[in-house]
């Protein structure tokens, strides 16, 4: 007993008032982002609103329900760095998609 | 590894190639069920990365006009329709059993075993509503001719995005609230106080395993938070 007393210790938890917060924050911050439709923005302002929501959202989560911002280097690298694979491929997709679009116009519409 | 051991130890980048290059643990102080754990969630990151990107790419390049999600999701309070309405509730609905589990990993480790018990009970009742209002979503959107091939509103790519991308996050939801119950079963049982040895397992129950389901139950928040970005706010 007097062992998994000292794992506990090892793994201590956090003062609740940064739990607390940052539920508030998610909640605020997801009504941000229903206001962004509620309100109908469009173009540029709409989609750097969404995506600014969207990482604070999912960071806060991370860092602190998550628990990543307590843990040491070697696992949040870990898990972090394949988020680029990620990023390669949306930008590859990108580029794809541009080009589906714009073969599908000229053969739908402008008849090859 | 006690706190003492873990506070002596390198931070920051030169902490990371020590632990890397110690020839022994590479993540100190994580049990390992919780590193297999991270190991799985990354995978399914990829997962859900992929059908976020396939939505994209096809939702970019379709030449027909893309159904206004505002609208298609839209719910009527007496005669008003208001845009994305049940959505916003089922955002709210996650945070909050997000909170809960917070909450009750933050319990579960100072052994305060009836508060911990409830707020995991709390936290499956949230995604049991979660997976409610998704089946009566699922369905008014059936009976309004929504289907993976063709719908009323728009590009036919529409149906198949999203009873996939919606239908793979539901179960995920699904399989967190059974785990949730089951363990708010052992919880209140004391089975993570008395080291009790579980089903399907012969090692000792833990508290660190509450931390476990944790990161599972956060992760489906987090799937949700993008698939509100891009799905529904778009």
């Amino acid at each position: 007993m007097d062992e998994t007393q000292n794992k506990e210790q090892a793994t201590s938890t956090h003062k609740i008032g940064i739990y607390l917060w940052i539920w508030g924050l998610l909640f605020v911050l997801s009504f941000f982002s229903y206001m962004v439709d509620w309100y109908a923005f469009q173009g540029l302002l709409r989609w750097s609103l969404i995506l600014t929501f969207m990482f604070l959202k999912a960071g806060l989560i991370m860092a602190f329900f998550m628990h990543l911002f307590w843990e040491r280097y070697a696992l949040v690298n870990v898990l972090l760095w394949p988020m680029t694979a990620i990023a390669c491929f949306i930008v590859l997709m990108v580029a794809e998609a541009e080009y589906t679009v714009f073969t599908r116009a000229l053969y739908f519409f402008v008849g090859g | 590894m006690s706190e003492n051991t873990l506070n002596n130890l390198p931070g920051g980048f030169k902490g990371m190639s020590e632990d890397m290059g110690s020839d022994q643990t590479a993540f100190k102080g994580v049990q390992w069920g919780k590193v297999m754990m991270w190991i799985f969630l990354l995978s399914d990151t990829f997962v859900f990365s992929c059908f976020l990107i396939s939505y994209m790419k096809g939702r970019a390049s379709t030449v027909v006009d893309w159904p206004n999600t505002s609208q298609v999701f839209s719910l009527h309070v007496g005669d008003v329709p208001v845009p994305l309405l049940l959505i916003a509730i089922m955002t709210f609905v996650l945070i909050t059993s997000s909170g809960t589990m917070a909450l009750a990993v933050k319990y579960g480790y100072e052994r305060n075993r009836k508060m911990c018990a409830w707020l995991i009970l709390a936290t499956a009742i949230g995604g049991l509503t979660f997976v409610g209002m998704q089946a009566f979503e699922w369905s008014k959107l059936i009976h309004e001719g929504v289907r993976p091939w063709e719908n009323p509103f728009g590009a036919k790519q529409f149906g198949s995005f999203f009873f996939m991308i919606t239908g793979f996050h539901g179960t995920h939801v699904s399989i967190g609230v059974i785990f949730l119950f089951i363990f708010a079963r052992k919880t209140f049982r004391g089975d993570f106080d008395t080291g009790k040895r579980g089903f399907f397992t012969t090692m000792k129950s833990d508290y660190v395993a509450i931390e476990i389901l944790g990161l599972y139950w956060h992760f489906v928040d987090l799937v949700w938070v993008f698939i509100f970005a891009f799905f529904y706010l778009w």
